[in-house]
């Protein structure tokens, strides 16, 4: 296993890897026998660790625990920093006394702190806030804006148009490795418009498109990871170009919804779909 | 007002990734207690430092200071296996000999698994813990290990290596033997 592709290998196992050179790396594991046993090793292990419940989960007791302590020092925290608070105005009047003895070179030392400190002050600020990672959930509602953007571009929004959900689930049948729930809300004032396939979190995902008067919204549906079985309720994630992106899981299943309507519309119609 | 408010927000915000911080101090420290006690005084470090975050990837931020945390006690309590480099060469030598089967991997059970993944060197089992079983992204594994990103794709790649050889080595009673008759066995050569 020595040629130059292998080095990439992980790298693709990884779904790290861009369009150009995963698609080297599909061609050169069809010619290499090396890399491709390599690449059925790296499957192996994935699976026999998936299946291997080797996570650990923190005790209940540390939760608890670290809640009381936190709480602790919540409470510490604001005695202390009224503490702080007196004797540092303690700290200033004597200062202001020392100054007031006449010594320009005291001032000039009290001013010089004071400007260094608002330097630090700003330095750290401005660190803290290029901090350079957005969190995945955000690059996936960036993901779930752009998929809603794309598909209203012309014959994007649906792959089966159909009010009907008795047409539009079958259709999803054979083509996703799961069963989307589609129900339609038409009586809610949410008509169904039609169902597609989309591709976001690296994985084939169910699209359903609902209107709402003159707007669109698109819900996107898939299986939930190992980490994300407990379900939550829907909560708005971002607003980025004007779309609101809200979403929630239920067991087994993550879902996302975009569109431009008010976040109030997009609210109700979340909960809607939950509750079926 | 404000500090019940920081509270409130900080147990919102960071709380829940209490499971990631502690699985990782977990595979770090290799013991259940020490474990507890690194992770409970990462989170009352974040605590303090929290004004300075200004959003983003909670669960990356505290599995930066998760780490740190449990590093610099790495550092005053087992210095010995922070600072034996690891043999690259006995380990890749070792490799050569036999290049396990697929097959063979899948017949792994957890119990060989946990104590193939514990004895892997501390960077490579960590790039390991990340990627496998949080699912963070390279750039992520990168930011929370403080190294480049190119750094993480190859222990990332020696990291498996190095476990599906151990997990298709001969079966052993006690393998930290194992490993070091391998790595004595590499070094003689």
């Amino acid at each position: 296993m020595s040629c130059r592709q292998s080095e990439l290998l992980d790298a693709y196992f990884d779904h790290e890897l861009d369009l150009v050179h995963s698609l080297e790396i599909e061609r050169h594991l069809e010619e290499c026998r090396d890399c491709h046993a390599a690449f059925e090793r790296r499957q192996s292990v994935r699976r026999v660790v998936e299946g291997g419940s080797l996570y650990f989960k923190a005790p209940a007791s540390l939760e608890s625990r670290l809640r009381a302590r936190l709480s602790e020092l919540g409470g510490v925290r604001r005695t202390q920093q009224s503490a702080g608070r007196l004797s540092l105005g303690a700290e200033s009047s004597s200062a202001t006394a020392r100054a007031s003895l006449g010594s320009v070179w005291a001032r000039w030392v009290v001013s010089l702190a004071a400007a260094t400190a608002v330097a630090f002050a700003a330095y750290f600020v401005m660190r803290v806030e290029t901090r350079p990672y957005p969190s995945p959930e955000q690059l996936l509602a960036e993901d779930v804006v752009a998929s809603h953007i794309r598909s209203l571009m012309p014959n994007h929004l649906t792959d089966v148009a159909s009010t009907d959900q008795h047409t539009v689930k079958p259709w999803f049948d054979g083509r996703l490795d799961f069963s989307p729930p589609v129900v339609d809300l038409a009586s809610d004032g949410f008509p169904l418009v039609g169902g597609r396939l989309d591709y976001l979190a690296g994985r084939p995902v169910a699209a359903l498109v609902y209107g709402r008067r003159k707007h669109l919204i698109n819900v996107f549906v898939w299986p939930s990871t190992e980490s994300a079985r407990e379900s939550s309720g829907p909560r708005s994630v971002a607003t980025i170009q004007g779309y609101n992106v809200l979403h929630w899981t239920k067991p087994g299943l993550t879902w996302w919804a975009v569109s431009d309507v008010n976040s109030k519309n997009l609210d109700e119609f979340a909960r809607l779909l939950q509750e079926h | 007002m404000a500090v019940d408010d920081k509270l409130a927000r900080f147990e919102q915000a960071v709380l829940p990734h209490l499971d990631a911080a502690y699985n990782l101090a977990r595979w770090l420290t290799r013991q259940s207690a020490d474990a507890e006690d690194l992770a409970q005084e990462a989170y009352v470090r974040a605590f303090e430092a929290f004004d300075g975050f200004r959003g983003g990837n909670a669960r990356a931020w505290i599995l930066t200071i998760v780490r740190h945390t449990c590093y610099t006690w790495l550092k005053h309590s087992r210095s010995q296996e922070l600072e034996t480099p690891f043999d690259e060469e006995a380990h890749s030598s070792a490799a050569a000999d036999s290049t396990p089967e697929a097959a063979l991997l899948a017949d792994a059970d957890r119990e060989m698994l946990m104590r193939a993944l514990q004895e892997l060197p501390v960077e490579f089992r960590e790039a390991l813990v990340l990627r496998e079983l949080e699912g963070l992204s390279y750039k992520e594994i990168a930011d929370v290990a403080g190294v480049p990103l190119g750094t993480v794709m190859s222990r990332l790649a020696r990291a498996r290596k190095l476990l599906e050889r151990s997990l298709t080595a001969p079966k052993n009673k006690d393998t930290s033997q194992g490993m070091s008759r391998e790595m004595s066995k590499g070094s003689a050569r």
